[in-house]
């Protein structure tokens, strides 16, 4: 066990981190004040292979890892979660679909423009009546000849404002339970009329991060557009939300450590009571408590990380990650906040903004109680 | 067309701290980084490249871990990559470093020689025009733009208050100056492509055809560092602020009587 990232993966978190503060710091604050994600920005990040990174080369991707994916995750999340959002939803969610379950042909038609940086993807899986319990879905697809015709509508869609593709889940059967009867397509959310998507929904954080209603009305869907088996719609699901988890703890551990940084570097220049803030024990002892569990909290996700290239089962470890990581995000940012005092509260630093951000890590991709059903699910505790 | 780029890996200097006593630097936990002379020359290579077509090559003289240096420039798009290590090669002064990197330079073979103006280390600005004078070859320092038509090179060299156009014959050496070209990111599939390509490792033995030992190293060095230190820093001025004309000639009439100075 060596727990030192080899040479390939430092030189690529040397490339992520500068990246990110080069490209992505400067304009943080803005896209959140604007909600609205910089598409300049999202070029540049399909530029240098960030929205293709643990796929294979012949697929048009980088042939590196989802350790690396991580790397990428935190180094970004580290200045701007919205950011972070953005990769993770299309890698792990939209495009692992795809990897995983789609046929040689559907890989090199709709896999290959998402990772070789042509094209964005999203994920339709949520809808008002179903949010953690997917039993609620309503979204339905009926088969017409030899096409499916899609209606219905999907709350949540990260991406959705300016994605191409999507990954959305439709009953193809309405007389068994949606575990059984959700089947995966692949749409084109610019090209297939019938499609809407709505203007951003107005959040409390991660703000940049484009999230919509995408509404499906009579959509006309090819056969070749359903993704694996009839009925496995659900297993696919679960399985990209594995994958999707290990970038969210990820992001999480990013967010904490950006907050973090930010504290620590103020703290040695602010003065009181004549010396640093950062001289005071407490603030000391405070910073050793939060930068341990940050540690913690990626050595978790690495570990979850590692898993899944090596083809382990990696679910549980993504979950036991995912929970751990985005508590610490919480905890420490408001740490953060609390450190810098007034003006950590002052939207002139950035850490009010990645107070906000931490909390959706909670919530999507599962929220921390369905983590903890995965986990003790794992458990054999019956 | 080949183009052959030498980088310097360099103590990042942004970080770098002087010994106060010895005046040296302190390496011990510095970042290395490819000097930014040097990888303004590599992007000026990859554009080149991208435009007329060929091959660029990197070249390090360096320790083992200056590796990393030349993986950086594989994945930012060089096509392949030399590292110059051996012991008889430590200790070289820039003649010698000059010289050990020529012999290189033959035996890989090139058009277009680039290499930065400076390092940010050594700061002598000596090696990229040694490297010409023991190549014989036609050479423009510092370039702020780069050009190529069929067999001559358009450079722009700047001056203090003017510039230079000049129109060179290749093979010929240019040495890049930062502003020359703003260098790409790596990508991440270039990184993982750098890691599975091959950096070739010449030692001594690789060269020795053409290299008298007896003019590299510590031994062929014809300069010696003899004494590094620090500048001691000067007490900033005093700031007389919001005074008129008449209160300031009196201010400093009184310092410079106080002086003595009048
Ligand atoms: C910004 C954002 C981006 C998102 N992006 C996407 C996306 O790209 N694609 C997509 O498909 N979805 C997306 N989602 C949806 C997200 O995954 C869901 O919001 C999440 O799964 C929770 O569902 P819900 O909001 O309906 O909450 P609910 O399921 O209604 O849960 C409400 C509360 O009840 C708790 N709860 C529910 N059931 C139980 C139980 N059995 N035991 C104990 N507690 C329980 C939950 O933990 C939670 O605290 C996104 C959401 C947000 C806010
Ligand atoms: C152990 C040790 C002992 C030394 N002893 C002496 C000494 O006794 N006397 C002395 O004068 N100096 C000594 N030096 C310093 C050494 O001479 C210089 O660092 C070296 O010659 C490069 O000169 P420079 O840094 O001024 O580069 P510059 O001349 O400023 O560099 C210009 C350009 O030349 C190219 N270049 C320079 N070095 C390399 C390289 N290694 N590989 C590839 N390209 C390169 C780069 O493109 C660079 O931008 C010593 C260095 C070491 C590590």
């Amino acid at each position: 066990m060596d727990f030192k990232l080899d040479k390939s993966h430092q030189l690529q978190q040397q490339l992520f981190r500068s990246f990110a503060e080069n490209e992505v710091r400067p304009l943080a604050k803005e896209m959140d004040e604007n909600e609205t994600y910089d598409l300049g920005l999202l070029s540049k990040l399909q530029k240098y292979g960030f929205l293709g990174i643990p796929y294979a080369k012949e697929y048009g991707g980088c042939g590196s890892d989802t350790l690396a994916y991580t790397l990428c995750m935190e180094e970004v999340s580290k200045v701007d979660a919205s950011t972070g959002i953005a990769i993770s939803v299309h890698t792990s969610l939209c495009c692992s679909c795809i990897n995983n379950f789609g046929t040689e042909e559907q890989k090199q038609k709709y896999l290959r423009p998402l990772i070789d940086g042509s094209k964005v993807g999203c994920f339709g899986l949520t809808e008002t009546n179903a949010g953690s319990d997917v039993q609620g879905a309503q979204t339905v697809a009926v088969k017409d000849g030899n096409d499916w015709i899609l209606n219905g509508s999907k709350i949540f869609t990260t991406n959705a404002g300016f994605a191409d593709t999507c990954v959305v889940f439709a009953l193809t059967d309405r007389t068994v339970p949606a575990s059984k009867g959700l089947t995966a397509f692949i749409v084109d959310l610019k090209e297939m009329p019938g499609i809407t998507v709505s203007d951003n929904i107005e959040r409390m954080g991660i703000r940049a991060a484009s999230n919509c209603i995408v509404t499906y009305e009579n959509v006309r869907v090819p056969a070749d557009r359903v993704l694996g088996p009839m009925g496995k719609g659900f297993k696919i699901a679960m399985g990209a939300l594995d994958c999707g988890r290990i970038g969210i703890a990820a992001q999480a551990v990013g967010i904490a450590q950006g907050a973090l940084n930010e504290a620590i570097k103020y703290g040695k220049e602010r003065k009181q009571f004549g010396k640093s803030i950062n001289s005071f024990q407490n603030t000391q002892f405070k910073m050793a408590e939060m930068q341990t569990k940050i540690d913690a909290a990626r050595l978790m996700t690495w570990r979850a990380a590692i898993a899944e290239d090596n083809h382990e089962v990696f679910g549980p470890l993504a979950a036991m990650a995912k929970l751990f990581a985005s508590d610490v995000a919480n905890e420490v940012t408001r740490f953060a906040v609390q450190a810098m005092g007034g003006y950590g509260y002052c939207r002139e630093y950035p850490v009010e903004r990645m107070m906000r951000d931490a909390k959706i890590t909670e919530i999507y991709e599962g929220t921390s109680e369905v983590m903890k059903m995965v986990i003790s699910g794992s458990m054999k505790l019956k | 067309m080949k183009i052959v780029v030498c980088i310097k890996q360099v103590p990042d200097t942004a970080e770098v701290k002087l010994d106060p006593k010895t005046g040296t630097l302190i390496r011990d936990g510095v970042p290395s980084i490819i000097n930014h002379d040097d990888r303004a020359g590599l992007e000026a290579a990859l554009q080149l490249r991208e435009r007329v077509g060929g091959t660029v090559t990197v070249v390090c003289m360096g320790p083992p871990q200056a590796d990393v240096a030349l993986r950086e420039a594989l994945a930012m798009g060089a096509d392949d990559a030399y590292l110059l290590s051996a012991r008889e090669f430590g200790g070289s002064d820039t003649y010698a470093t000059a010289t050990i990197i020529a012999t290189a330079l033959k035996k890989i073979g090139f058009d277009l020689v680039i290499t930065g103006r400076q390092a940010i280390d050594g700061d002598t600005a000596q090696v990229g025009p040694q490297i010409g004078e023991q190549l014989r070859l036609p050479q423009v320092s510092y370039a702020e733009e780069l050009d190529v038509d069929g067999d001559y090179i358009f450079v722009k060299r700047q001056f203090e208050d003017s510039a230079h156009v000049l129109k060179v014959k290749m093979p010929c050496l240019v040495t890049a100056l930062s502003e020359l070209c703003e260098p790409r990111y790596m990508s991440v599939r270039g990184i993982v492509d750098a890691y599975e390509k091959t950096v070739t490792v010449w030692g001594f033995d690789d060269l020795k055809n053409d290299l008298n030992p007896e003019w590299i190293g510590l031994k062929g060095s014809p300069t010696n560092v003899f004494q590094s230190f620090g500048k001691k820093m000067r007490d900033p001025g005093t700031l007389l602020k919001d005074l008129t004309a008449d209160q300031a000639v009196e201010a400093i009439m009184e310092k410079l009587i106080e002086r003595h100075i009048i």
